[in-house]
This record gives structure tokens, C-alpha cells and sequence, in this order.
């Protein structure tokens, strides 16, 4: 079965194609830059070494493939999420092998649980040498099975095109994830007549084979006629899908509150009034309620993922279960599912959108409305000092929700979803499924790069901040003009939070004193920086930060106690949070 | 639903590493295995690959579900749910005095088993069968001194003319 593919990331000139597609007698390093520039790459993120260096030669001869040098291996493939994330396009990551290759190995674990479509070409030592414990070989294919969506080890430079359309179509179809594809020295030596394959054809892939089965939605169009506490639990699969728009048409047709979940934020605007909120271990108490008391639960490109769930005997004890997703492999794997949807998000919304009939659901809606009364999002600002979850909302105000935010992973994350109402798709970039710190600074480039016409801000705790600060570097040097906020509390937030629950308060090794001064860090890389430590400072420097042109890092500093709330115990069903620090 | 065992036939690739996506699935996914057979199948370019895995239907549709994701993964079948012929072979080396030698040839021949090899004092049984003579084959020479055995793991075909296609 062939397949002709459209995912390549922009157009390309009919006469740079024709110069490209020509049949030239040319190196397979050469071959690889032009196969990417087929695919529409216009960026790429990495870092050279000894195997990969016949590729650094072929960019370096041409100019159009724009490549940024990051200051870890780890930050260029988080760069290539986040430009990923951000755009919808496929973004790409080059290394060296060995150590370059297996540096990247937390990055390729982080795109895969997201289901991220990013291309990793890692060079290796000569085909020759393969197998011998030769100086910087590494079996990256071996080592990356588990978190690939599929690898590549590249043994013919006559392969090369064809494998990376392969690569692209397959990372960026179906589920997305990530695809690497292994090239040893001398093949990236070798030279070959170039040969651009007009279609793919893989035997055992078919993403669009399972065209869905429509008596699947008309079943679930009938339970939803059926019941009386709908909602919608949307995810990133709606993202994955550009499926929003038809999510809230169909939302609206019928007439079902809607929750997002972390990943999921944007996906639904948050300023709609079918809007419901995050569900989940920090989730809202109308959310979580929500979910509790529905009587038919639709999951829209989500896969109850344990911090949605929470117990799991316990969720969602009065509901059936219905799922839409394009991984079959998802439905029924944690939670048992009456009603399977298996298809691509957006096609079967809009198959639904053609009979889907208005459910009287205001009874419902209105004691959803009545949760959200009793139980808001709150924290306390009586006491004194700068609160994290203020600034958040300071972030909001000024940006009127016009920003795309990368985040990094701890208490800033959560505060992040909670305090700022995400309303576009693709505007909230973060590590959900890995929770990966280090993650927050080098995807905001990457999101900026993609969305060069869009403010992009980096928050980011003092701890996740310290793994990828080098990259400030890539800022400075290429005036990168992000907003990179660091909520400064001191501590491993998250973890003294946890400690604090679930371990009488034995603090072990959340102290983060000897950390450098972030003001003067960013100096030292040549962006500017500010510090906060009150309301009027925070005022200040943040309109400060958003009327400088170039990058800037505001450090905001705030207490060492902030816990993030609601937070459902480990262990415990949804309606059993925990509200605030009184209870 | 009752944990029971399952056999299940794909075509795969026939690609270095492939063997290695299939098992490194099944561990991380938590899936058990009973055996794993890999040969060549009736068209160039292509293994099959059979698996015999414990569980009930839940699991049993996971590990389809996961395991047909996987793009060297071509077609994918539950063979355990029609009739099907499963076979498996073993090599056992027995001791065999000369003068036990007649008696546990004999054993054999019942079994349809053949007499691989002869040496002074053992010999080796071939036998060919489902999982269940095997093991009657093995408790029956037990007596005589088993010094080694060798099984293939379970390769099994649907009845019928019906083909576990590639499509």
C-alpha cells in the first residue's frame, strides 16, 4: 500500500525542488540535507562530533538549512519538541554518536509518551567498525526501542532519502512520536545518485487504514442522547489532531461541558462558558466532580494517564466510558471502555457534528456552576511576601493570554495550568507524560524559532532552570527574545510538597542554597536580567522584561512553602482532594 | 476470564533487530511469553513469528494492539481463536546402556518419535507434537536419565485453507 504524503512543514519553490530532486552523484551526507529540505525542514537543533562531521560539512556548503547550536545534547532534541509542540510541524535533532546520541535519550522519552513528531539523525562510527566497542559507539537503536515510535540503522547510502520519508511520515502521522534514524560514517561518506521517492510505502503501516467505524460514534451519539451528566475529557490527541474547532462545535451542538487536561490545555478555550477545568491530582474541585458524578465520561484524545485518574478503581464511579482515539492500543488499557471510538479526532468530530442532538444538560451545567462557586482556585494573599500563583496570573494579565508558554516541571507547572487560562491550541508547551525538568528553556526556543510573530515566555522553577541554563548561550547569540521566568522558591518545590504529605516533613535534599545568582548568571551569557521580590517589583521588572526587545530572564522570588492545591493524595479517588493548608 | 494461553502468528519483516523490537515490547509492557518462534515465511522479505502468551482476552488484546503498532509488524493474527495445528519439536538426550537401548526405542516408535542419534550409551529422541505429547515423551524417559533436551518453542498454522496474510 503507497501513501503521498502532506506533512512536509512549508512550501517549497518549484525551482529550488527541481535542484534538489536532481539525479547528482552526491555524498550521503549530502543527500540527508537535501532529503530535509524536501521534507520542508527549515530549522534543525544539535550538535557536532566526530561521526556526524561529513553532515556538519554538507550545511555548512548549504546555507538554507538553518541549524542552532545548542550547549547539550538534551536541549536540542527539547528544542525540536518544542518547536514541534508549538507548530504541528516535525522538528529535527542532529548529534554525533555515542555520547551525543545517548545524551539525547531523556528527550526522545519525553516527545514519545507525548506522542511528538521529531526526527533524530545521529551519526555513528563506520559500518565497518559497528560491534568493536570503537571510541563513541553506542548502539542508539538498540538503546531507544522503548521510547521510539521506530528507528532506522541506515546500512546503504542508496537508502538514505527513502528513509528519511519514511522517518517523516511516520513520525508525524497516526499517533506522533518520535523517529530516529542511525547513519554510520562511511554511508554518510559514500556517494550515490540522489533519488527522492514520490511515495512511501510500508507494509506495515497504515494510518489511515483504520478509516473509523461510524456505528462505533452512532453508538456513542445514542448514549449521549441517553444521559443526563455528560462531559468531555479533551487531551493533546485533539492538538495532534487539529481538531479544536470541531471540538467546540461539537461541545456546543450537544451541550456537554468540556474538561482539558494538562496536556489538553488550549485544546478548548478556557474563557468558554462549557468550560470546566483541569482534572486530576491538581486539578480543579468542579473538574474532579465533575468527573465523579458524570454519568457518561467521553475522553477525546486522552489516555487516563494515572495523575487524571488518580485510583483507579474509584474514577468515575458512576460513569459510562466512552474514548475516541487514534491509537486503538489506548482505549480499554487502563480504564474499561464501553463505548471505543478508534479513528483520526477530527474526522469522527465532524462525522458527529452531522447528527449530534442538544442534550438538556443545564440542571448539570448549573451544579458544575455551583462547584466551581463553592471550591475556586484559591490561595491565600493575605500573607505577605510575593506568591507564585500571583505572578502567574501577572504573566496572564499583561499577556492578555496572547502567548505561547513553555513550562518547566514542578510546582511553577501546575500553578502554570491553573493560574494562566490557556485559550489557543499549541499555546501551552510542557513535559507532561515524562516530567521532565530541564525541559522548559530549551523547548521555549524552539517554540520561538517556529512562532517567530508570537510571544513566547519560559517559566521555569530554580531547580529545572540549573539543568538547561546553558542555554542561554543559544538566547544570547542568536537574540532569541524569550521572557524566561524563574519562580525562585529555594527549594525542590515539588518534592518538599510531597515530602510534606507523605513524609512528616523530613525535608531529604530539596535544598537548592548554592544556587548562582540568576541575575547575574544571565548577565554572564550576555541577556539581560531582573529580579522581584514584591508585588510592585514584580510590576516593574515583568513590564520591564515585555518592553525589552531581546531576551530577558525575571527572577521572581517567592516563599519557600507554597504548596499547590488541590492536591489528591496518592492512592485516593478524585473527590478526596485536599483544598488548602487548613484541612 | 480465565488466564489461558494464547497463540498468536504475525509476519514480520525480515530485518536486523526486528526479534528485538517484538521481545523489548512485550518486557516493557509487562506481557508474559511462553515461547517465540521466528522462520521464514512464504514470501521473501518476510518472518513469521509466532508467540504463545499467558492471560486473559484483555491482556491478549493488548499485546495485539501494542505489538500491531509496530511498523516491521505486518499482519497479525490470534491463531487460539479458530482451529488451528500447533507443533512443537524437541531434541531429548537420554542415557542408554546397550542393553536399554531396544526398550526406549520402542518408547519412541508409541510416541512417533525418532531415534536422531545413537552413541554408546545414549541416544537422542526426536519428537514432534503439541506441547502435550512432548511432555509425556519427556516424563516417560525420565526414568532412563535425561541429560539434555531441546525444544523448539510452539509454530502453529490455522486449519483450512485460510492464510495469515500480508496485505
Amino acid at each position: 500500500m503507497s501513501a503521498s504524503i502532506t506533512n512536509s512543514s512549508s512550501e517549497i519553490l518549484p525551482e529550488s525542488r527541481e535542484k534538489l530532486t536532481a539525479p547528482d552523484v552526491i555524498p550521503g551526507s549530502e543527500i540527508l540535507v537535501r532529503s530535509l529540505l524536501l521534507e520542508g525542514v527549515e530549522c534543525i537543533f544539535g550538535y557536532p562530533g566526530g561521526s556526524i562531521l561529513n553532515f556538519y560539512d554538507a550545511i555548512y556548503q548549504h546555507g538554507e538549512l538553518r541549524h542552532y547550536l545548542s550547549r547539550h545534547e538534551q536541549s536540542a532534541i527539547h528544542a525540536a519538541d518544542g518547536y514541534a509542540r508549538s507548530t504541528g510541524k516535525v522538528g529535527v535533532c542532529v548529534v554525533t554518536s555515542g555520547p551525543g546520541a545517548t545524551n539525547l535519550i531523556t528527550g526522545i522519552a519525553t516527545a514519545h509518551i507525548d506522542s511528538v513528531p521529531v526526527v533524530i539523525i545521529t551519526g555513528n562510527v563506520p559500518l565497518s567498525m559497528i560491534g568493536t566497542d570503537a571510541f563513541q559507539e553506542a548502539d542508539i537503536v538498540g538503546m531507544t526501542m522503548p521510547v521510539t515510535k521506530h528507528s532506522f540503522f541506515v546500512r546503504d547510502v542508496n537508502d538514505i532519502a527513502r528513509t528519511v520519508r519514511e522517518a517523516f511520515y511516520i513520525a508525524n502521522t497516526g499517533r506522533k512520536g518520535p523517529v530516529l534514524i542511525d547513519v554510520p560514517k562511511d554511508i554518510a561518506a559514500a556517494k550515490a545518485a540522489f533519488h527522492w521517492p514520490q511515495t512511501v510505502n510500508l507494509r506495515g503501516y497504515h494510518p489511515q487504514r483504520e478509516a473509523f467505524k461510524r456505528a462505533q460514534m452512532d453508538a456513542l451519539l445514542e448514549a449521549i442522547a441517553a444521559s443526563k451528566r455528560p462531559v468531555i475529557l479533551a487531551g493533546a490527541g485533539v492538538m495532534h489532531a487539529d481538531a479544536s474547532a470541531e471540538l467546540i462545535q461539537f461541545a456546543e451542538c450537544a451541550n456537554i461541558p468540556v474538561l482539558t487536561t494538562f496536556l489538553g490545555l488550549g485544546g478548548f478555550p478556557s474563557q468558554h462558558p462549557l468550560w470546566v477545568g483541569m482534572p486530576g491530582m491538581h486539578g480543579s474541585y468542579a473538574a474532579n466532580m465533575a468527573i465523579q458524578e458524570s454519568d457518561l465520561l467521553i475522553s477525546i484524545g486522552a489516555r487516563f494517564d494515572d495523575r487524571v485518574t488518580m485510583n483507579v478503581a474509584g474514577f468515575a464511579p458512576c460513569a459510562k466510558v466512552a474514548h475516541i482515539d487514534v491509537d486503538k492500543a489506548e482505549i480499554g488499557k487502563t480504564i474499561v471502555t464501553q463505548l471505543p471510538v478508534v479513528g483520526d479526532i477530527k474526522t469522527v468530530l465532524a462525522y458527529a457534528l452531522q447528527s449530534a442532538v442538544r442534550v438538556p444538560t443545564e440542571e448539570w451545567q448549573r451544579t458544575i456552576a455551583d462547584w466551581k462557586k463553592t471550591n475556586p482556585l484559591q490561595y491565600d494573599q493575605t500573607e505577605e511576601g510575593l506568591k507564585p500563583q500571583w505572578v502567574i496570573e501577572l504573566i496572564h494579565r499583561t499577556t492578555k493570554g496572547n502567548a505561547i508558554i513553555t513550562t518547566d516541571v514542578g510546582q511553577h507547572q501546575f500553578w502554570t495550568a491553573q493560574y494562566y487560562p490557556f485559550e489557543r491550541p499549541r499555546s501551552l508547551v510542557s513535559s507532561g507524560g515524562m516530567g521532565t525538568m530541564g525541559f522548559g528553556l530549551p523547548s521555549a526556543i524552539g517554540a520561538k524559532i517556529g512562532n517567530p510573530d508570537t510571544l513566547v515566555i519560559s517559566i521555569n522553577g530554580d531547580g529545572g532552570i540549573q539543568m538547561s541554563s546553558h542555554e542561554l548561550a543559544v538566547c544570547a547569540i542568536h537574540d532569541i527574545p524569550l521572557k524566561i521566568v524563574v519562580i525562585n522558591n529555594q527549594v525542590l518545590g515539588m518534592v518538599r510538597q510531597l515530602q510534606e504529605f507523605a513524609f512528616d516533613e523530613r525535608y531529604s535534599q530539596i535544598d537548592l542554597s548554592g544556587s548562582p545568582d540568576f541575575v547575574k548568571l544571565a548577565e554572564a551569557y550576555g541577556v539581560k536580567g531582573l529580579r522581584a521580590s514584591n508585588k510592585a517589583e514584580a510590576e516593574q521588572a515583568w513590564q520591564e522584561a515585555l518592553d525589552t526587545e531581546g531576551p530577558v530572564l525575571v527572577e521572581f522570588v517567592v516563599p519557600k512553602l507554597e504548596n499547590v492545591y488541590p492536591i489528591v493524595p496518592a492512592g485516593k479517588p478524585l473527590n478526596e482532594m485536599i483544598l488548602g493548608d487548613d484541612e | 476470564m480465565m488466564t489461558q494461553l494464547h497463540t498468536v502468528s504475525m509476519l514480520v519483516n525480515d530485518h536486523p533487530g526486528v526479534l528485538q523490537r517484538v521481545a523489548t515490547l512485550l518486557n516493557r509492557r509487562g506481557f508474559n511469553i511462553d515461547s517465540i518462534t521466528v522462520g521464514a515465511s512464504e514470501e521473501p522479505g518476510l518472518s513469521r513469528m509466532v508467540i504463545v502468551t499467558p492471560g486473559d482476552d484483555r491482556i491478549l488484546h493488548q499485546v495485539v494492539n501494542q505489538v500491531e503498532k509496530l511498523v516491521d509488524v505486518v499482519s497479525i493474527e490470534i491463531l487460539s481463536e479458530k482451529p488451528m495445528v500447533a507443533r512443537e519439536l524437541a531434541l531429548i538426550k537420554v542415557e542408554a546402556e546397550p542393553m536399554r537401548r531396544s526398550e526406549i526405542i520402542a518408547l519412541a516408535e508409541t510416541f512417533r518419535a525418532t531415534i536422531a542419534d545413537v552413541s554408546s550409551n545414549a541416544l537422542v529422541v526426536q519428537i514432534v507434537g503439541d506441547t502435550d505429547k512432548i511432555v509425556a515423551m519427556i516424563e516417560l524417559l525420565q526414568p532412563y536419565g535425561i541429560i539434555e533436551t531441546c525444544r523448539t518453542g510452539i509454530t502453529a498454522i490455522a486449519r483450512g485453507k485460510s492464510v495469515a496474510k500480508a496485505p
